[in-house]
């Protein structure tokens, strides 16, 4: 890569004109920097794929199939994104997303609440699990890692303890009765464009992934994000409040957790309590094929997004094309493998030519 | 040569205020002497040289600049008045800068991003408010510019720079947001011989716009070039103080490597290496 600084001879150089210096950059060389490029091409790869192999898949009624699977997985994946820029993870994120849904049926169905004091409850403890997760990993200064994989076993046993100890069976059931119900399937689980039934969550999907942009992208907060996960060091070094943004991106990362286990609990009227378990590592795949690097500093919403895209393609467009589905481990592993190798590469040019 | 500690270094050449100085200072941790009665100062447009091998005291004495330490005794002084700095963002406050080694910068992140992590510029408010990526760029043109740095890309990963290039990002901001006294740790000493005088004409440019520029180093052939005054340490005290007038190159060199010690190793080694037969 060439030198784009040169000290000149002597004379400080005039403060002049920017924009042929700006112009020297090229083209290709701004694509291949951006993160999504490797994941965009990818997702064109897998949509054309599926779309020959199976008819339905081409349709506006499979788009809506498939947008569906990509939306709530998308969100985390977005989420989980913005933790892994800040250096970060959260193996409690898919167990997470079933906790909250269970909760807010026990408080609906069985303690007696209507519908909406069950939701902000619900958020307002996923939110402190969240802060929780980030606080441990703060004060212990151990691998996030370890520490969510703890949370994440701790979930996963009190929501199958908690729901058969309450409701005998396995699952909560009969959320769609609860006062307030309809109002809140109006925002959480609706469809709309008859006769495609496209899900709400795909908006929800959209929304929060030009919000994380702008956040990364426009925000003092974003430029921190990216600095955390960097070198916290010279972030401190800096000014830097490092402890306190961490912190704030796994209360993020559960409370989008709380949100897809609403989704989830009002979308079917019930909830298992297996839910989300496993998923966890969907999100981090779905992050690391959009172009997050597993050590930090670097990666982009839209990228997880795609990555995202890439995964609910690929989970319909199998089962669309009447395969077993239990070939879609094979493909997660697949990408995930390819999408790693291209972020090394990515990695070492960008932090190349270190003397 | 003139080795002597603590006197007349109260004062800059000019008889001015010196912008930063300590005066006998001292830093005990429990019974260890990590530094003892050390006396330097730097004025506006000037270069104290701090010099000094592996153990002698720099990394202590720098720590107590920059506020990551307090000094047990004596006085620390930024413009006449006695300050007691508690941490890093209290000297930086008071226009101490410290550009360490190499916790300075994020690799990955881009150049202009880099410039003004922690404090960048913004517009707007409420939800809205964002950088103001325009005004940020143009700014670090500006201040790379007054460095004579020709800034191409300011979208370019920091990591893809020099070395010296690296370190000029870190003094070029450290200077914008308002630094009088610039401490540099050991800039040059991962660097190569090319990046190493790179990074030396930053120090002059930086002493040319009147800061303070107080340059730690082990090197006394990176020091004498550029240095104003130089300060030699050893194993925690002052060996001596000299201004420029009053030492020449190999002077400071024999001081620091401390004097008759290396004239002994010399003959030493001479005498231990059994010269090979010149090649046929």
């Amino acid at each position: 890569m060439s030198q784009a600084i040169t000290p000149p001879p002597a004379t400080p150089a005039p403060v002049s004109v920017v924009d042929d210096r700006l112009s020297e950059v090229g083209f290709v060389t701004k694509l291949l920097r951006r993160p999504e490029l490797g994941a965009l091409l990818g997702a064109l790869a897998v949509g054309i794929f599926f779309a020959v192999t199976a008819e339905s898949f081409r349709t506006l009624s499979g788009m809506a199939n498939w947008t569906d699977v990509a939306s709530t997985l998308g969100i985390m994946a977005v989420v989980v994104a913005l933790l892994m820029i800040g250096g970060e993870f959260d193996l409690s994120a898919g167990a997470m997303t079933g906790t909250s849904g269970l909760l807010l049926g026990l408080l609906t169905t069985e303690w007696g609440l209507s519908m909406w004091p069950g939701i902000v409850l619900t958020v307002a403890f996923a939110a402190a699990i969240g802060f929780t997760n980030g606080y441990m990993v703060m004060k212990t200064k151990l691998p996030s890692f370890i520490v969510t994989l703890a949370t994440f076993f701790i979930l996963q046993g009190v929501n199958l303890g908690f729901t058969k100890a309450i409701t005998g069976t396995v699952r909560v059931a009969g959320l769609a009765d609860v006062p307030g119900a309809n109002s809140a399937e109006i925002l959480f689980s609706s469809t709309f464009w008859e006769p495609h039934n496209f899900r709400i969550s795909l908006i929800w999907w959209i929304a929060i992934t030009i919000a994380a942009t702008w956040v990364l992208s426009r925000t003092r907060l974003g430029n921190w994000i990216f600095a955390v996960g960097g070198d916290a060091n010279a972030a401190r070094n800096v000014g830097v409040p490092v402890q306190r943004v961490k912190i704030l991106l796994f209360t993020i990362t559960s409370t989008a957790a709380a949100l897809v286990g609403i989704m989830i609990a009002l979308r079917l009227g019930s909830i298992q309590a297996g839910q989300g378990i496993g998923e966890e590592f969907t999100y981090i795949i779905a992050a690391v094929v959009g172009g997050c690097l597993l050590t930090g500093g670097y990666g982009s919403a839209v990228g997880a997004s795609i990555g995202a895209l890439i995964v609910g393609m690929a989970f319909i467009g199998i089962q669309f094309s009447g395969w077993n589905t239990d070939w879609r481990f094979l493909f997660l592993g697949v990408i995930l493998l390819m999408a790693v190798l291209v972020n090394n590469l990515v990695r070492s040019s960008a932090e190349g030519a270190r003397r | 040569m003139s080795v002597q500690a603590g006197e007349e270094r109260g004062a800059t050449t000019n008889g001015a205020t010196p912008l930063l100085e300590v005066r006998g200072v001292s830093k005990y941790f429990g019974n260890v002497i990590a530094l003892k009665d050390v006396s330097c100062s730097v004025g506006a447009g000037q270069v104290t040289c701090v010099l000094g091998d592996n153990g002698a005291g720099k990394s202590t004495f720098i720590k107590i600049l920059s506020g990551v330490h307090q000094h047990s005794e004596g006085e620390y002084l930024v413009e006449g008045e006695k300050v007691r700095f508690t941490s890093p963002r209290d000297a930086r406050d008071r226009g101490i800068a410290t550009v360490f080694q190499d916790l300075a910068t994020v690799p990955l992140m881009s150049l202009w991003r880099n410039f003004f992590l922690g404090s960048e510029p913004t517009v707007g408010a409420g939800p809205l408010r964002r950088i103001d990526v325009k005004r940020a760029k143009r700014i670090m043109h500006e201040e790379m510019a007054k460095m004579g740095i020709d800034v191409r890309d300011a979208d370019q990963p920091v990591g893809t720079l020099s070395g010296g290039e690296r370190q000029a990002v870190s003094i070029a901001r450290a200077v914008y947001f308002g630094a009088k006294v610039l401490i540099l740790d050991e800039p040059t000493s991962a660097l190569g011989v090319k990046q190493s005088g790179v990074v030396l004409k930053y120090i002059v440019q930086a002493r040319e716009r009147g800061l303070g520029v107080i340059f730690i180093t082990h090197n006394p052939h990176h020091a004498f070039p550029v240095g104003d005054r130089f300060v030699v340490l050893n194993r925690g005290r002052l060996l001596g103080a000299w201004e420029r007038d009053q030492i020449s190159r190999d002077d400071l060199v024999q001081t620091m490597a401390g004097g008759t010690e290396l004239d002994q190793l010399t003959q030493e080694i001479e005498q231990q290496i059994k010269r090979p037969a010149a090649p046929a």
